[in-house]
């Protein structure tokens, strides 16, 4: 646990999101809070509310939890998850539309460094700016 | 009604899963069977609810179980249906007015309108039709052709929106897989209703 800005990382597929989150780790160190989850509730490739909700309250923090999201589904789902965390924190949560390996890293940089949320999604969604 | 969409649906998966995989990653035919089969799992319960809790159950299951984007879309519809008829709405009379807000909830979900090649191209259409014939006394049989034409309507359509949207012009001349859904569900419904009225 740390005092900063925790990130999760949503994948269709586990491996990605373990692997992710290991490239994180090893880049950015202990000093950010990193969940991640991937797969269907069956083992198989997909994404599940449950699993990122549980994702989410692990790795809680009071500065806020970026999620970072690969395809469609990924994104429809933490939306959902978001809705259905408890109202005073669904205002410390963002969903970031950046590239998930690349946006968890600069992301974490960020949160490592005590950002804000706001300075965390920034830092992700950079990536896309083009 | 619960157990024969569901049902179809179960059936319908490869059929489904085949659609997908021509515009899409493949897997919405196992995605709905295996949130369908959770809701079939729990048919007796839920039938046993008041209409507006029934239908915010079965919401709350997809949402749970389906695993891919049609989890939130399904889901979000039939909460939305559900808190409708919590709101006051009631069945059949304000049939229109409860499908309008599931709709509304699904468009409000995936960001997206009639005509981008998704579920909307069926359900906008059918809430159409309950709205613009509701006095016609073949209204059921007309809700279903409505249903199946708007369903074959997609396939020449170039998709904006969901993972087909990343093929572009590829998507075109194929029917799409959520529509698909949509219809099947829409049809077992009013089958159910014609048997019963």
């Amino acid at each position: 646990m740390s005092g900063n800005v925790g990130i999760v990382i949503v994948s269709h597929s586990i491996d990605v999101a373990k692997g992710a989150a290991d490239m994180v780790r090893q880049m950015v160190g202990e000093d950010v809070s990193v969940a991640f989850c991937g797969g269907n509730s069956e083992g198989g490739l997909g994404t599940d509310v449950t699993r990122i909700l549980e994702a989410i309250n692990s790795i809680w923090s009071p500065k806020g939890v970026a999620i970072m999201v690969d395809l469609g589904g990924a994104e429809t789902n933490s939306e959902m998850a978001v809705e259905m965390l408890p109202p005073e924190r669904r205002g410390s949560i963002v969903i970031c539309n950046a590239p998930i390996v690349e946006g968890a890293v600069m992301a974490a940089a960020e949160a490592a460094g005590g950002g804000s949320l706001e300075h965390v999604r920034a830092a992700a969604e950079e990536l896309s700016a083009g | 009604m619960i157990v024969l969409s569901t049902e179809r649906i179960v059936a319908s998966a490869d059929e489904l899963c085949a659609l997908d995989r021509a515009i899409g990653d493949g897997d919405h035919g196992t995605n709905m069977k295996r949130g369908l089969k959770a809701v079939l799992a729990q048919a007796e319960d839920i039938a046993a609810l008041p209409a507006g809790e029934a239908l915010s159950m079965i919401g709350k299951t997809l949402v749970m179980t389906v695993g891919g984007a049609a989890g939130p879309l399904y889901g979000s519809f039939f909460l939305a249906a559900g808190a409708a008829i919590a709101g006051g709405r009631r069945l059949p009379e304000d049939l229109a007015d409860v499908v309008a807000a599931g709709v509304a909830a699904v468009g409000a979900r995936g960001r997206s309108t009639a005509g981008e090649k998704t579920m909307l191209d069926v359900l906008v259409p059918v809430l159409d039709a309950l709205r613009a014939e509701a006095g016609r006394p073949d209204l059921i049989a007309h809700v279903k052709a409505t249903a199946r034409q708007s369903t074959e309507r997609t396939a020449p359509m170039v998709a904006t929106k969901g993972r087909a949207a990343y093929l572009g012009p590829r998507s075109a001349g194929h029917i799409d897989p959520g529509a698909r859904s949509s219809c099947l569900m829409v049809e077992a419904v009013c089958d159910i209703l014609e048997e019963r009225l």
